[in-house]
């Protein structure tokens, strides 16, 4: 019973990666169309998903993040081409790394969602922060340090 | 597709690694296949039936026996499709539903066609004799 | 310490309905570094900007953060303003409180507090900003087209025409390309020679365009805007200057049995000669491996003949060095080596021909002057089939895997034609399917079947036999489901095309990217289809994938508008978010080049001081012309050393950090 009022008031932190060209588009064009999404997903842009070192996302978790969840644009829409070519092979990697250590596989993600999805976009995020809210905290990879 | 059409599509699948898929319907395996003229089914009819799950009709046409196992159709197709790896494996297929996993010699007389070469027949036995 | 102004936007009421923009100034006043931060209804207009630049003049603000709409709205707005302040338009961050916080929220407390955290994540990064300066690189006004044919010469005569100089290198002794060897172009018939060669004589009496003929390229340095071509000029054994294109010496030339390249061996030619009629420049090229005089020394007829005295059989090989702003590669194709297809029977019999072939032998100007006679008896033949998708779609390692494209038109055409030169023919044509998505193509088809009687079968050859003097062809017909044999006297296979051999090596010298079937990629398969992803090298023709004549003048049209576009800049000036090596910190590895989408990277050897040892060391430099700042290399350098202006690692961090602080 305990857990089940802990969820209840449990609001997961969440940090999206979106690259400037599609995903982070898909984000305005979701605010545009006024499609609500939890307001703890905060998006962070970088130029494109393959500027996305998987430190970053470790880093996210080090400090106190529930999930990170990274988007870019569709294969084959790369504005530089190849980029989410290597987002998605550097992630296979650090999610079966992660899945090793014993972090729950839903904690991450990588979505792909075009400046035309904003639909895409804010659904992605409601079903990400449901997941994320129902795992749970993030207490393996939390660093108590970083705790205030 | 029926359970039973879609286990034995599978079976065939299996035994003989050709993804049927690959086909772009464009006939050359019928068009280089030399015993042709013999068959009720083609060899790009036999790659369509498997595909759709139809073999139960493919076992019961004297065609699967008509192919020569020469394999020009796997030679020539341009997208290796393998049409007569299906035609055996459609074959292996029967004899494995009748329980057993080669021809018998006393199968032969019966299935022997005067007008055809006796090659596939030869070539099934010397496949499942051992 | 940065003395930061935060600038926060109430859009009217977009932002200030939902987030409590004066929490939002107050909270972010306690954030280490800020010395101001305020609110304004509208931040991007003339009001608000006048009050950024006050603030920044009268707090001494070294960056500025704005709580506003997206980035991708107003970031280029506040830059501007910043600079104009006096401040690098690079030390301006701008928190997105509209499209991502404002609009999609609805509880006041929530949407300030995420605004709240936006706003400081903003900051953090701010911290970390360092001014950059956009790089500069000055623009040679003047453009290469690599390729001679009609991809090649539209590019350079609409380049010319906008008022730039333009090289064309071409490796064969003309102009004119494949087109050249054309009969008549569909959907409308007009005959190739017609309308191509005015192009050729267009380009080169172009007084800006330079034509260097029988050259190839040798080498490529250099970046966008400034290129260096060393060309290859390869000798022609007969003075250019001097040569007045009498033909005299080709008349007179003993050696005669070398097989016509122009003609693809349907015919001789003499070891002096010029590949066709009208062929620009209009001067004979000697073949060293048949001539005799180059063989044994014992001839020189040419030269005694050559009133003009332009023979030179010591001539050499010259090296162009020469400078431009943009390189067009317009290099073409050639259809594939039938040498694997054993059962279309193309090396045993004469009487298989490709369809490029059948081109020849109906040319007017062809070897048999455009009746059609079949090579083994010169007999006119009574039944032609043609094969269609020999090569092309076969995943076999024989073929290729993609459509070429043209096939299904000009077999279409050769069939009409045939049918209409000599209406006692019968012709088959084998077909898997009929591709014809352009203007007024379908319709063209169509006439080949209803007006003129070519009999289409849906089904393919699976072999073709010689026998007695004809041709047995064994196809399938899928529609009535039989098998055909057909007694042919002329087979014309519809072989795929590939790119030419001379893209691959002319890629690596550009560092531009291919796909597996060599064809060059583009920049964007949809937005940027004319361009290489290489900045400063743009795409022409064939080279970049299948196409027709139409669609090669347009594409061609296209390229050259791009290459006017930068030439028409002196200056270039690049986007200053790009990466940046730590030479300390480079082991010269090479990931980072391997993974660089533009080839912006290259290896020195260069003589770094670390903490007072001086050594020579391998390490990588960022061309930062060239780098688009993906940030592809950033992840993938092992030891750290490479890192990206305004997306750096630390900022990045800092944004993180920010975000998970609660």
């Amino acid at each position: 019973m305990q857990a089940v009022t802990e969820n209840k008031t449990f609001t997961p932190k969440i940090v999206a990666f979106c690259c400037n060209w599609c995903s982070y588009a898909g984000a305005d064009l979701a605010g545009t169309s006024r499609l609500s999404y939890p307001a703890n997903v905060k998006i962070i842009r970088v130029p494109c998903s393959c500027r996305v070192n998987p430190l970053f996302i470790l880093r996210a978790f080090q400090r106190g993040a529930d999930g990170v969840i990274l988007c870019g644009c569709h294969p084959g829409d790369c504005h530089y081409s190849t980029g989410n070519y290597y987002a998605r092979r550097r992630m296979t990697l650090l999610f079966s790394m992660l899945d090793y250590l014993g972090i729950e596989r839903e904690r991450t993600r990588v979505e792909w969602v075009s400046a035309a999805e904003g639909n895409k976009f804010a659904a992605t995020m409601n079903d990400f922060v449901q997941t994320i809210t129902a795992l749970g905290e993030n207490v393996k990879l939390g660093d108590l340090r970083c705790k205030q | 597709m029926a359970e039973n059409s879609k286990q034995l599509r599978e079976t065939v699948l299996r035994i003989t690694g050709v993804n049927p898929r690959k086909c772009m319907k464009c006939g050359k395996c019928s068009g280089t296949c030399p015993a042709y003229d013999e068959m009720e089914y083609h060899p790009h009819q036999f790659v369509a039936m498997v595909e759709k799950g139809d073999i139960e009709r493919l076992m019961a046409s004297p065609s699967v026996f008509r192919c020569l196992s020469c394999f020009a159709c796997v030679e020539r197709c341009p997208r290796g499709v393998e049409p007569a790896k299906l035609i055996e494996g459609v074959r292996l297929a029967m004899i494995r539903q009748k329980g057993a996993n080669h021809l018998t010699a006393n199968d032969i007389p019966e299935l022997l066609d005067s007008e055809l070469p006796q090659q596939a027949i030869t070539s099934a036995m010397r496949k499942y004799a051992k | 310490m940065q003395k930061i102004g935060v600038f926060v936007c109430w859009c009217g009421s977009n932002i200030a309905a939902t987030v409590d923009v004066k929490a939002v100034a107050e909270a972010v006043k306690s954030e280490p570094g800020v010395v101001f931060a305020t609110d304004y209804q509208y931040m991007c207009s003339e009001g608000g900007q006048a009050r950024i630049r006050d603030a920044i003049k009268e707090y001494g603000l070294t960056g500025i953060v704005v709580c506003s709409c997206s980035p991708r709205m107003h970031e280029a707005t506040f830059r501007k303003t910043a600079e104009s302040a006096g401040l690098n338009p690079y030390m301006v961050e701008i928190a997105n409180v509209r499209e991502q916080c404002s609009w999609i929220h609805r509880d006041m407390p929530e949407a300030t507090e995420k605004a709240i955290i936006l706003a400081k994540a903003a900051i953090a990064k701010l911290h970390l900003n360092a001014p950059l300066k956009a790089g500069e690189s000055p623009v040679v006004k003047r453009a290469l087209v690599i390729g001679g044919g009609i991809a090649g010469l539209q590019t350079a005569i609409d380049i010319a025409d906008a008022g730039y100089e333009v090289d064309i290198v071409e490796k064969t002794p003309t102009i004119g390309g494949k087109m050249a060897q054309l009969d008549k172009t569909f959907p409308t018939l007009d005959c190739a020679a017609c309308i191509l060669t005015p192009k050729m004589v267009e380009a080169a009496q172009h007084e800006k365009i330079h034509l260097y003929t029988y050259s190839e390229v040798e080498s490529v340095k250099g970046f966008v805007g400034n290129f260096t071509v060393n060309i290859r000029k390869k000798a022609r054994f007969v003075d250019e200057t001097k040569c007045t294109g009498c033909g005299v010496c080709m008349t007179k030339c003993p050696s005669k049995k070398a097989k016509s390249e122009f003609n693809l061996g349907l015919s001789n030619r003499t070891a002096i000669y010029i590949p066709f009629a009208q062929a620009i420049p209009n001067v004979p090229v000697i073949d060293p491996e048949s001539c005799i005089k180059m063989k044994t020394d014992k001839c020189g007829i040419c030269s005694m003949n050559c009133a003009a005295g332009a023979i030179d059989y010591k001539q050499e090989d010259q090296i162009i060095t020469q400078q431009y702003g943009a390189i067009v590669a317009a290099t073409g194709f050639n259809p594939i080596s039938l040498d694997k297809y054993d059962e279309f029977a193309y090396n045993q019999s004469p009487d298989v021909i490709t369809s490029l072939e059948l081109e020849r032998l109906m040319n007017a100007a062809g070897p048999t002057k455009g009746v059609l006679l079949r090579p083994s008896d010169n007999e006119h033949p009574k039944t032609i089939v043609f094969v269609q998708c020999v090569g092309s779609r076969d995943t076999t390692d024989c073929g290729k895997p993609y459509c070429s494209k043209i096939c299904c038109m000009y077999t279409a055409k050769h069939a009409m034609m045939i049918r209409e030169k000599y209406p006692d023919t019968d012709v088959h044509v084998f077909y898997i399917d009929v591709r014809t998505p352009g203007k007024n193509f379908d319709e063209f088809y169509r006439r080949a079947v209803e007006q003129y009687g070519v009999d289409y079968i849906k089904g393919m050859v699976g072999k073709v036999v010689p026998h007695d003097g004809k041709l047995l062809v064994q196809g399938s017909d899928l529609i009535s489901n039989e098998q055909v044999k057909i007694d042919a006297d002329l087979v014309v296979l519809a072989a795929a095309i590939e790119p030419d051999k001379s893209a691959r090596p002319l890629a690596t010298m550009l560092t531009a990217s291919m796909d597996t079937n060599d064809f060059f990629t583009e920049a964007h398969p949809k937005l940027r289809p004319v361009e290489s992803p290489t900045a400063g090298v743009f795409l022409s023709g064939v080279c970049q994938g299948p196409k027709d004549i139409p669609e090669t003048v347009s594409q061609a049209g296209a390229a050259a508008a791009k290459v006017i576009g930068l030439l028409a800049k002196d200056r270039l000036v690049s986007n200053p978010c790009v990466a940046n090596s730590n030479e300390l910190l480079c082991n010269g590895c090479s990931t980072c080049e391997k993974v660089c989408p533009f080839g912006a990277i290259e290896y020195i050897d260069k003589e770094v001081n670390d903490h007072g040892k001086r050594e020579v060391r391998r390490i990588a430099l960022v061309n930062e012309a060239v780098c688009q700042g993906c940030g592809a290399c950033t992840v993938a350098c092992p030891s750290g050393a490479m890192d990206l202006k305004g997306f750096s690692n630390r900022q990045i961090m800092a944004e993180v950090d920010a975000i998970c602080k609660l």
